[in-house]
């Protein structure tokens, strides 16, 4: 192993059923340094981490450690804290009930003569540790009275203190404001200076180009190359995490060349936000229209699309909808009024997986028409057996639990759902995640056929190519903002800039 | 060919575990009575009896099952219902059974008057009275439960230590008597056929219509699944579940009245006493996942009656009335211990690795 | 740095109890005092009646902190008084009779332990199939009422009748006698238990790993914790002290039977939640629901003083003040997620 790596990972492969989540990707992590390891939803960053920390057994491949002879393998998270790899979380990893000293020596206190707890020896102990990271806290506080932030900075000192070579930081900065995200940065220099090697996950750009030494980029589940932070510009860096995927979709081409600007317009958002999620935005939609939101991950274009549907409720702003004002606080009142959403994570707010094809599809129509007015089981099967038909859903019979099919199929049940229901106006987030080519090309067509049908489409999706051959327009979205809106020269370049942002402060 | 499907169709619907422990039961009965040198059959013979009150009922060791397992199979599609939503057992029925009866019986009575002959009101509107007051406590609970997201067995613990008091002070602490046969009547007979199962019968034909009639089936495992998911299409989740509890209250109320009936008084001390866990314990007998989601409401009563069944059984065999919670906690143990995760977890890999072996034989 | 608040939402609780109580108290005090309910020994005899109670409401402590219940312990006493009454009528000495019944609590506790820690099945159902278990238990052993007499066996019956006096806070009676007020070994047990179980929670590690799986039982496994082996370990403790518990309750009563403490574990758990004990775990001590179980013994007692106030009105007043607790719990809970 060359001179200065703490951590490196050769051809980690790994596939879950039916799909494969790696392929021989590599990762080199260097003493002392910050690594950005970057890539969109289903690039494979999690699961590359779960194979470092021994939550996921990997295929094929090795991983090997400074200090230790032969390859690595680690069956929990205990094995690679033996091994020095620690890993602090989005979601703080500690009991809030406890104090700050606790947390830090939990199951090792020192113990008295009394095989009591050593209760002063330990406090001064975490005092000095957290003193020693310049982590401002009184140790004998319980965690619960600190703020997010001062919580994982405990979390990272008690992997520190734990004796960690290797820190993984996942997501850590998602729920911190810019104040505490610079702490944070303090905090995460100083342990590189101390010779510990950082993973940093995020998908914050700014953060990255402001602590980072290295990025590591990944997509699809392939390693796409290991870049300084110097060589790798913005633009660069969306376009390696995004890619060009120059796949078989092309025939369907620019067909969306038809003229919807004396459509009227369906719906009109003006100061809509949701507190903490997304900014304030405005936004207008034509009859007919498939407008796209863009941006990265967290930056607000899922959040944009809940607060108009009222998935979560708007906290500001007003809302119309064929130009009459509505108010909408859930869900079933933004269906009253022509919606659907398919939302973007299919197992958490998606399928109702115990129930069958047929009562999944039926369910948002039924929720519409009210519980005592139910579709009788023949009209249940005739819609079903006819949407299943349109949709090409690979299912044995309707009867079969929608938690049996593919995850393809699984989103075609939903958008069959939501089709059923005859919306004026649907929101499709990530309809296309995790599914394969073949039933991408037919959610992108469907989508194309219904805005010829009349029916305006809100399009969110990570591959920019499927937006710019469905949507006539693109909102961008950043950091929880709406930066701007692009209704012409919808190029891959133009829209990566726009997401990437903010290029001329890192030239 | 067709017992083949058949068995298909029992292990399909999930309905496996409560036929197989009935049908365990009946065989132990048959065994007991060949033993015993009796009719082997006895368990299942019905004979129609003369009685100076009633005139010609039927009789028989399964019509006493029936007739004695209808407030358990009442509480039980409750119970189905509610655990089905909210992933959380009502723990409160017992009581409220007794609340209800008290409340019913002192409206018939009047305040303060421990017994009587004559109605100080309808006898309409004292039952009604009784139900609706379980109907209350079902809301109450629901309440707890849906809007203030109270963990259900926490919530449901307020009513399981009060609506039993609750109901003592209603009746003055006195034990009210209702000596009026046309209260004993919910809990004797209706022509030669016991009453209670006459009700038990209604009560499983109407939550059988509604849920056939309605989509309130769907609605309710669809929020058992998987809240959010329902939310976005359209449910609302809160009030599903908030409905179920008072439909659990409300049959508390009904199983309350029969319970009350039988003994034409409001002893407020042992009506519904235990019933709560029996009630529990048939809906997991019945096949149902006490994590909610999926309910089979056929499997949950057919649950009751199989408790009632061993408990008959027991007795027969000598076992005295206080003994019999020996083995309904075996029993429980034992069906919750398979269908726990690391067990389930265990079995399956003993499965694949067998089934690896085999695979590498051939 | 900031911090969000000096005084938790949990302390705030606590201090609610014990403000509670001694209102609760000095409410009686004033319209019952010309009924003695201001002598030392009105207060002594709660301790008395409750000595049982306290040490059960400590074993459900235990269990809460993890985000357990165990509602079996009042059907454990029940059997645990059926065996003291039944084995020394056989003739059993007192002293060996009192070991079978802790060693019938540890193997108790532990099955149960086994049950919920590594099998995982939900606490609730688990215990209310040992109360099942053990109301039926009581029942084989003997189902008529069994009375321990100086006869049956002289040491208990000393035992129980021991008086251990107070040296002040006497009164003279209307007889012109000096009563010297007095407590029941009972009592001391109950004390010791409370003394024993603070230290245990406060200066061990497994006391503290009980907050950490409460607390959050993920994060406990990550870092390190064994969290099945401590949830079994809190189980098998709850039955242990509810087996000290059913031999003091046995010192009250003198007699073993059926019916004996029925719902007492109801009277446990709302008073372990009166103390400021979440049943969703992770927080709470034992003085809390020490304070929990006084409160209930003072309603009782104010109840039992007047005489005419219907004998179902504890319970009632219990069960209401249990509904306010815990709609404070979880609005402390509601306005915690919000700020985050």
């Amino acid at each position: 192993m060359e001179e200065n790596v703490v951590l490196m990972a050769r051809g980690i492969t790994m596939t879950f059923p039916g799909v494969r989540a790696l392929e021989n990707v590599d990762f080199t992590l260097r003493r002392g340094e910050i690594h950005a390891l970057m890539g969109e939803n289903g690039a494979g960053k999690s699961t590359l981490i779960k194979c470092l920390t021994g939550i996921n057994d990997f295929e094929a491949g090795e991983i090997r450690i400074a200090g230790i002879n032969g390859p690595v393998k680690n069956h929990s998270t205990k094995d690679a804290q033996s091994v020095g790899i620690s890993t602090v979380y989005q979601e703080v990893n500690l009991c809030p009930n406890l104090s700050v000293a606790e947390n830090l020596f939990i199951g090792r206190e020192p113990l008295t003569a009394l095989r009591t707890i050593d209760r002063r020896s330990y406090n001064t102990r975490s005092q000095k540790i957290m003193d020693d990271l310049g982590i401002a806290v009184d140790v004998t506080q319980n965690l619960e009275n600190y703020s997010l932030a001062i919580q994982q900075m405990v979390a990272i000192a008690r992997a520190v203190d734990m004796d960690c070579k290797v820190l993984i930081l996942d997501e850590p900065t998602s729920s911190l404001d810019d104040e505490e995200v610079e702490k944070l940065f303090v905090l995460m220099r100083r342990l590189k200076n101390q010779g510990v090697g950082i993973i940093f996950v995020t998908h914050f750009l700014e953060q990255v180009y402001a602590v980072c030494d290295r990025i590591t980029v990944l997509r699809d589940g392939h390693f796409v190359g290991e870049y300084l932070i110097e060589d790798l510009p913005r633009v660069k860096l969306v376009a390696a995490m995004m890619g060009k995927n120059l796949d078989d979709l092309e025939e369907i081409g620019k067909e969306n060349v038809r003229d919807i600007s004396k459509n009227p317009i369906e719906i009109s958002a003006r100061g809509l936000s949701h507190t903490g999620t997304v900014k304030p935005f405005d936004l207008d939609i034509r009859k007919g229209e498939v407008i796209g939101v863009t941006g990265l991950l967290g930056s607000g274009r899922s959040e944009l699309a809940r607060a108009i549907y009222g998935a979560d409720k708007a906290s500001t702003g007003t809302l119309k909808v064929d130009g009459k004002e509505v108010k909408i606080s859930q869900p079933i009142d933004a269906m009253n009024l022509g919606m659907g959403m398919l939302p973007d994570d299919r197992k958490a707010e998606g399928i109702i997986g115990d129930l069958s094809v047929r009562e999944n599809m039926i369910l948002a129509l039924q929720a519409r028409k009210g519980m005592f007015k139910p579709l009788s089981r023949a009209k249940q099967e005739e819609i079903v057996d006819q949407y299943i038909d349109l949709l090409q859903i690979k299912t044995a019979n309707k009867e079969t639990l929608v938690k049996q099919l593919s995850g393809g199929n699984q989103q075609k049940v939903i958008l069959g759902r939501w089709l059923i229901t005859q919306p004026d106006f649907l929101i499709l987030d990530e309809p296309t995640r995790g599914i394969d080519v073949g039933t991408k090309a037919e959610i992108q067509k469907l989508i194309l056929k219904l805005a010829d049908e009349g029916k305006s489409i809100l399009f969110i999706s990570s591959e920019i190519s499927e937006m710019l051959r469905t949507c006539s327009r693109m909102a961008v979205m950043r950091d929880g903002e709406k930066v701007g809106e692009l209704d012409h020269d919808l190029t891959q370049e133009n829209v990566m800039k726009a997401i990437a942002g903010g290029e001329q402060k890192n030239d | 060919m067709t017992e083949k499907s058949f068995w298909k169709r029992v292990t399909g619907s999930g309905l496996l575990l409560p036929v197989m422990s009935l049908l365990l039961v009946m065989a132990v009965n048959i065994v007991f009575d060949i033993l015993s040198g009796n009719n082997p059959f006895n368990f299942f013979m019905i004979t129609l009896q003369q009685t100076t009150s009633n005139g010609s009922v039927l009789y028989g060791r399964i019509i006493d099952v029936l007739n004695r397992g209808s407030e358990a199979a009442i509480l039980a599609i409750g119970m189905t219902l509610v655990v089905s939503s909210s992933a959380g057992t009502d723990i409160s029925v017992g009581s409220v059974m007794s609340l209800c009866a008290s409340f019913c019986c002192m409206l018939l009575a009047g305040y303060g008057v421990s017994s009587t002959n004559e109605l100080a009101v309808p006898l309409v509107v004292g039952v009604l009275g009784g139900i609706l007051m379980g109907s209350v406590c079902g809301a109450f609970n629901g309440t707890l439960v849906a809007y203030f997201r109270i963990q259900p067995m926490v919530a449901t613990l307020i009513l399981y230590s009060a609506a039993r008091a609750v109901g003592l002070l209603l009746c003055n602490d006195l034990i009210v008597y209702v000596r009026n046969s046309s209260y004993a009547f919910f809990g004797s007979f209706l022509g030669p056929v016991p009453t209670p199962i006459v009700i038990t019968a209604v009560c499983v034909a109407v939550i059988t219509i509604l849920l056939k009639k309605s989509a309130l089936g769907m609605y309710i495992q669809s929020v058992g699944i998987n809240a959010k998911a329902s939310r976005i299409s359209g449910l609302n989740s809160r009030r599903i579940m908030f409905l179920t509890y008072v439909l659990c209250g409300t049959f508390a109320g009904i199983a309350g009245i029969v319970a009350s009936s039988r003994i034409t008084s409001a002893d407020s001390n042992n009506i519904g006493l235990y019933l709560e866990m029996d009630a529990i314990l048939a809906v997991a007998l019945g096949g149902n996942s006490l994590g909610g989601g999926r309910f089979n409401l056929a499997g949950s009563i057919i649950g009751a009656y199989t408790i009632q069944a061993i408990t008959t059984t027991l007795y027969a065999l000598g076992v005295s009335t206080t003994q019999a919670p020996v083995f309904k906690a075996i029993i429980v143990i034992l069906i919750v211990a398979v269908q726990s995760e690391p067990v389930r977890a265990y079995m399956k890999k003993r499965r694949l690795a067998r089934a690896a072996r085999e695979g590498g034989a051939v | 740095m900031r911090k969000r608040s000096g005084l938790n939402g949990h302390t705030i609780l606590l201090l609610i109890t014990i403000a509670l109580f001694i209102v609760l108290y000095a409410g009686g005090c004033i319209a019952y005092g010309s009924k003695g309910f201001t002598h030392l020994q009105t207060f002594l005899n709660i301790l008395i009646t409750n000595a049982g109670l306290i040490c059960v409401a400590c074993g459900l402590t235990v269990v809460m902190l993890t985000a357990g219940i165990d509602i079996s312990v009042g059907a454990l006493i029940a059997m645990d008084c059926m065996m003291l009454a039944v084995g020394m009528r056989s003739g059993i000495g007192a002293v060996p009779m009192m070991l079978i019944v802790l060693l019938v609590g540890v193997a108790f506790g532990t099955f149960q332990g086994f049950l919920i820690g590594y099998l995982e099945i939900q606490p609730f159902i688990v215990t209310m199939a040992g109360m099942f278990f053990c109301r039926g238990m009581t029942a084989v052993i003997c189902t008529d009422q069994v009375s321990i007499t100086q006869e049956i066996n002289a040491t208990f019956y000393k035992l129980a009748n021991m008086k251990i006096n107070i040296p002040f806070g006497g009164y003279t009676n209307k007889k012109g006698m000096y009563m010297t007020p007095y407590i029941r070994i009972t009592v001391v047990v109950a004390l010791l238990v409370l003394l024993a179980v603070f230290l245990l929670l406060r200066h061990t590690r497994f006391g503290r790993s009980l907050y950490a799986v409460g607390g959050n039982a993920q994060s406990a496994a990550m870092m390190g914790l064994n969290v099945k082996s401590i949830r079994m370990r809190a189980h098998m403790l709850c039955s242990v002290l509810a087996s000290i518990g059913g031999i003091c309750y046995c010192l009250n009563t003198m007699a073993g039977s059926v019916s004996q403490a029925l719902g007492l574990e109801m009277d446990a758990i709302s008073s372990a939640v009166i103390g400021g004990t979440l049943l969703t775990g992770g927080v709470g001590n034992v003085f809390g629901s020490f304070f929990g179980v006084l409160i209930n013994g003072t309603i009782s007692s104010i109840v039992k003083t007047n005489g005419k106030l219907a004998s179902s009105w504890p319970n009632i007043l219990t069960a209401l003040l249990l509904f306010v607790f815990i709609v404070i719990q979880s609005i402390f809970a509601a306005v915690r997620t919000r700020k985050k």
